[in-house]
């Protein structure tokens, strides 16, 4: 594989989610609140994700077994914030970086041109495109937040695990005297966490053994989507369903026990 | 001055009238095309069928066609000046048309492609040196400008303008220089057919098109540059067959076709050589370690009969006649040739542009098809009329075909 057209830098921070997908009941909490905390625009077409302008996507799993077997699982997918991101090296304009934010995959709107380039690079759908204008009905623009900027149509954009989250939980604690690069687990919790009803999405700084993702990664239930393919995602899924995990990656016949 | 005396001496065209007959017909292309244009930039690109999955489509599928199709013009420079194959200055100049087209044509389809199209030149003063499209966006502008350089004195040779001696002048310089435009073209022109196929190559996230490579470069950097001058002389070949058929006069002397065809016939077969190993290793290699089977790459919809096609009906088959010198010296078998081998070219451009983002990756996604949209097609259209325009305008006004006069003789 061309193994230098891909970047693998480690921060000191390294912001991760640990979803439990046994726990998710696929209500779409994440997603509302997802749209309302980064002002995205609302849709008809909202749960079309080939159309619509979405940063978390819940995706409905399936055993694939006829009843009494048949089981189902809802995977919500927000950006997995590659450590070895397919879609940075892509951007021809730098529109799209991995820095010292906690190793958030930043997309710096202004910049992208639109060329869709890190939108085919991304395996997992993550990135979205403003196919017309954002528009607010009449009342709703009242709903648009102060901290994310709207975006124009024909850019692209994406989770950055609310990032200006992130940028307020560090204020304040350099405002209280604190170190704002170690900050408490609760103290920076992106919207989708801190609504889901049932817990099932923990954040935290997943080299910090002090926060819950930490030992929650380290799970044997623990998963991440398409490991194989190198992009050494900084989300983690949880399942003690086997043919779950099993439906994180892609396996061929001789790696069978792979996932179980 | 009558429209007559614009027209190169001792050759026949058309009367005006039938002529401006053709170029209403191409108009009307055009006028397509902007109808969807102002649809496109008027309301977004979501009057087009590209969605979420389909980042990529007809626009990029057709812009990777084209520059591949568009590569006889660098590469006939390439043997003329560099090589020093004289027999084709008999289509050299038609090469050079046919070059400018496409990569005119390819950045117009781009202006609509990308979102924002005012920024397009944040690709110069924001360039990531990891990105293979910084590289294509350098090399394509920079080639465009040697194609315009290329293109500036087969204008200067039109009969009013040579009668000026400051142009006359102007166009001996420019011939002079010629040999330096065609290596700096064949420079540049090898890097960006490569690195439109390295764009494709280093998507490690997508399996259908990620490949092992050399170093930075992905096995379909080669395959691409590789493809595209095999494809490429034989394209200029049948463009020049289809306006013998239309003009009713003959314009490039057989043997230079035939020439043109042998080339393209051997270079297709190290081609098919490498793009057969290249396949094999893929589906023996990429695959099983990213976890697919060669199987579940395909559906019904976007199934193994494209790769067959491909290879066999546009590869082999095309191969064969092309080398084949009993084969090659019937028109019929020629032009047939040379149409499939452009074919095998557009199926597999297209296969990488679009086929790439069809493949679900994640275990639990589906299978989605593309179909242009109108718009999308009016705009290719366009750039297809806009094409035929340029070259209809070439055609009549510039002498183009050194041999002309004397094969109609």
């Amino acid at each position: 594989m061309a193994e230098t057209m891909q970047i693998r830098e480690e921060f000191e921070i390294k912001w991760g989610m640990v979803i439990d997908v046994d726990k998710c009941t696929g209500c779409g909490a994440c997603q509302v609140a997802c749209q309302a905390e980064n002002n995205i625009p609302p849709s008809t077409q909202s749960f079309n994700r080939l159309e619509s302008v979405h940063w978390l996507y819940v995706y409905k799993l399936d055993n694939g077994l006829p009843y009494p077997d048949n089981d189902i699982a809802y995977l919500p997918r927000p950006c997995m914030q590659c450590g070895n991101p397919p879609c940075v090296t892509v951007c021809p304009v730098i529109a799209t970086t991995k820095e010292e934010e906690g190793g958030i995959v930043s997309q710096i709107y202004p910049r992208c041109i639109g060329c869709r380039y890190c939108m085919a690079a991304c395996p997992y759908h993550s990135r979205v495109f403003n196919w017309f204008d954002p528009q607010w009905p009449r009342g709703m623009d009242k709903t648009l937040t102060p901290y994310t900027s709207v975006r124009p149509r024909g850019v692209v954009e994406k989770c950055t695990f609310c990032h200006h989250r992130f940028q307020l939980a560090k204020r304040r604690a350099r405002a209280e005297g604190r170190d704002p690069h170690h900050l408490r687990e609760e103290e920076y919790i992106p919207a989708c966490a801190e609504v889901c009803p049932t817990g099932a999405i923990v954040f935290g700084d997943l080299k910090n053994p002090r926060h819950r993702v930490h030992q929650l990664a380290q799970s044997e239930h623990a998963f991440r989507l398409l490991e194989r393919l190198g992009t050494d995602p900084q989300v983690y899924y949880l399942s003690r369903r086997s043919w779950v995990r099993r439906q994180g990656d892609n396996h061929v016949q001789k790696d069978q026990q792979r996932g179980e | 001055m009558l429209e007559q005396e614009l027209i190169p001496e001792g050759v026949k065209r058309c009367s005006p009238g039938k002529f401006a007959a053709w170029i209403g017909i191409l108009l009307l292309f055009v006028l397509w095309g902007l109808c969807a244009a102002f649809l496109i930039y008027g309301f977004g690109l979501g009057v087009t069928n590209l969605n979420n999955y389909f980042a990529f489509g007809l626009w990029i599928a057709v812009d990777l066609i084209v520059i591949a199709l568009g590569a006889g013009a660098f590469f006939s420079g390439f043997l003329k000046y560099i090589l020093g194959i004289d027999e084709l200055k008999n289509i050299i100049n038609l090469a050079v048309v046919v070059g400018f087209v496409c990569y005119t044509g390819a950045l117009m389809l781009l202006a609509f492609e990308i979102g924002q199209p005012l920024r397009g030149w944040f690709g110069y003063w924001h360039a990531n040196v990891h990105s293979m499209l910084t590289e294509v966006i350098f090399c394509i502008t920079c080639y465009l400008i040697v194609l315009c350089i290329e293109f500036v004195p087969i204008i200067l040779e039109n009969r009013q303008i040579h009668k000026k001696p400051l142009f006359r002048n102007l166009a001996h310089n420019f011939h002079i220089t010629m040999p330096l435009f065609a290596a700096v073209g064949t420079f540049l022109s090898f890097f960006h057919q490569g690195s439109l196929g390295g764009m494709f190559g280093v998507l490690f996230g997508r399996p259908f098109a990620l490949r092992e490579g050399f170093f930075i470069w992905p096995w379909t950097f080669f395959l691409f540059i590789l493809s595209a001058i095999a494809s490429g002389p034989v394209f200029i070949m049948l463009i020049s067959a289809i306006m013998e058929k239309t003009s009713g006069r003959k314009l490039v002397p057989f043997s230079t076709k035939k020439l043109l065809g042998k080339i393209s016939g051997l270079l297709l077969c190290i081609y098919l050589f490498f793009r057969i190993l290249d396949v094999w290793s893929w589906a023996s290699g990429v695959l099983p370690r990213t976890g697919f089977t060669f199987d579940e790459m395909f559906n019904q919809f976007y199934g193994q009969w494209l790769l067959w096609l491909e290879l066999g009906v546009g590869g082999l088959l095309p191969a064969i006649i092309l080398m084949t010198p009993s084969l090659r010296a019937r028109s019929w078998l020629l032009y047939t040739a040379a149409a499939l081998a452009c074919l095998g070219v557009v199926v597999n451009r297209y296969v990488f542009a679009v086929q790439t983002l069809a493949v679900p990756v994640m275990p639990f996604d589906q299978w989605f098809a593309y179909l242009p949209s109108w718009t999308e097609w009016g705009t290719t259209f366009m750039m297809v009329g806009y094409s035929a325009l340029v070259v209809s305008l070439a055609y009549r006004y510039l002498p183009l075909f050194p041999r002309e006069r004397e094969l109609n003789a």
